[in-house]
């Protein structure tokens, strides 16, 4: 199925969940392209959500991941189903719609929320069906798309500061930590409330989530806070909720960066390297923010990662 | 600084040349390290008929931050950087949303 002809017929198949009976939309509600990229298409109709997920996602691995957010409530957000289904040879999952975070207004952003809930998370036995939590290999997907953008003069501190990462962080050994169930994939995209519009928030999109280094989940605030672009006290306020509700990532007290340091490289390496690629793909210059997670990376060069837990090595 | 429990901006005072933070919203107080002991320091001679010198002025305490951090790190908390309080940069806002 071609990208062109998907939106349409994940839009008719939302529209076939929330009105099962053939015929008008009787609801007259509009449908919303929520997001619409190469690894994942999602259109809302009414209170119902569908996601086509990346062509290439297994539906084993994937199936595995539903039934942990069917089984999750109170930290993930349940599906309708607990099974995909194929639509012409895209796997497609329903979820009920929940109210986002507001992109234009980072201020009102639920730290303490997404902290508690990660620190849930983590706590939870992983079922031992479970594949890896994929971050660590969508990092190196965005080392692969810096490497195939063209010659850019940043590129060289950012791969420097790939190398410098241990094998577990650059998807090119098991993460020492296969135990720990993870997010893989948060930002703040990725908490809703529901119901809409002031129920619990919750967690989405479990398309990377897996059983891997727990750090990784803390990484992305950890790295924004690093390369000075979140302020310290909501830096604070998310570490710290997160020690307060027991989350197994990073010491109570005490300086938690010997935990988080390699993810948090990581990450910001990966922001980085798709900075660049959208860059010389777009023909547009760096922004001063981008050449903030660049200087972070360029800095590293001088700081060998630090080791916790052998996480390291 | 934004109070941590109501998100209102706090302002700073100097009470004896100790800094405190109040929040313009609930009135909440916020006092660095040593500040409470500076105080209490303070509270013990009142009656004192030779107080010695103000406690100087001290820094924000700054939260653990890795060696390949921004510059800023260890300065006054909520200053400089890229985050700039209310005027956040629209491409921040952007990252905080992306994979």
């Amino acid at each position: 199925m071609t990208a062109d002809t998907l939106l349409p017929a994940l839009t008719a198949t939302v529209r076939g969940a929330v009105h099962p009976v053939p015929g008008p939309c009787p609801c007259g509600t509009k449908d919303t392209v929520l997001a619409d990229r190469d690894d994942g298409t999602v259109v809302r109709h009414g209170d119902i959500v569908a996601k086509a997920h990346a062509p290439d996602a297994a539906p084993a691995e994937l199936a595995a991941r539903l039934s942990v957010a069917a089984e999750l409530p109170g930290v993930l957000l349940p599906p309708q189903a607990p099974t995909p289904v194929d639509l012409h040879g895209r796997l497609v999952t329903f979820w009920p719609y929940g109210s986002p975070v507001d992109p234009e207004n980072p201020e009102a952003a639920p730290w303490e929320a997404a902290a508690t809930l990660l620190a849930r998370l983590h706590r939870t036995p992983a079922p031992h069906d479970l594949p890896p939590m994929r971050g660590p290999a969508k990092a190196a997907r965005a080392i692969a798309r810096l490497r195939a953008a063209g010659p850019h003069p940043a590129t060289a501190p950012v791969l420097r500061a790939w190398g410098g990462l241990p094998p577990w962080a650059r998807a090119e050994a098991p993460m020492p930590d296969a135990t720990t169930l993870c997010h893989g994939d948060l930002h703040l995209g990725q908490l809703v409330r529901h119901p809409a519009p002031n129920g619990p928030w919750l967690l989405i999109d479990v398309d990377d989530l897996g059983v891997g280094a727990p750090a990784w989940d803390l990484a992305r605030p950890a790295a924004w806070y690093a390369c000075g672009l979140l302020p310290p006290d909501e830096w604070l306020r998310f570490l710290t909720a997160y020690q307060r509700a027991d989350g197994p990532a990073v010491p109570a007290t005490g300086d938690p960066w010997p935990a988080l340091d390699v993810a948090a490289r990581a990450l910001t390496v990966q922001t980085a390297a798709l900075a660049i690629a959208k860059s010389v793909a777009a023909g547009h210059p760096l922004d001063e923010v981008q050449q903030a997670v660049i200087d972070a990376c360029d800095r590293m060069g001088t700081a060998p990662p630090e080791l916790a837990h052998g996480f390291a090595t | 600084m934004q109070c941590p429990k109501c998100h209102a901006p706090m302002h700073t005072f100097n009470r004896n040349g100790v800094q405190i933070e109040q929040c313009s919203g609930c009135r909440g107080i916020f006092l660095d390290y040593g500040e409470l002991e500076a105080l209490t320091r303070l509270e013990s001679q009142w009656q004192q008929p030779a107080p010695p010198p103000p406690a100087a002025p001290q820094a924000y305490p700054s939260a653990p931050a890795p060696a390949w951090g921004a510059p800023q790190h260890g300065g006054h908390g909520g200053h400089g950087g890229h985050y700039g309080g209310h005027h956040r940069h629209k491409s921040f806002g952007h990252m905080l949303f992306s994979s």
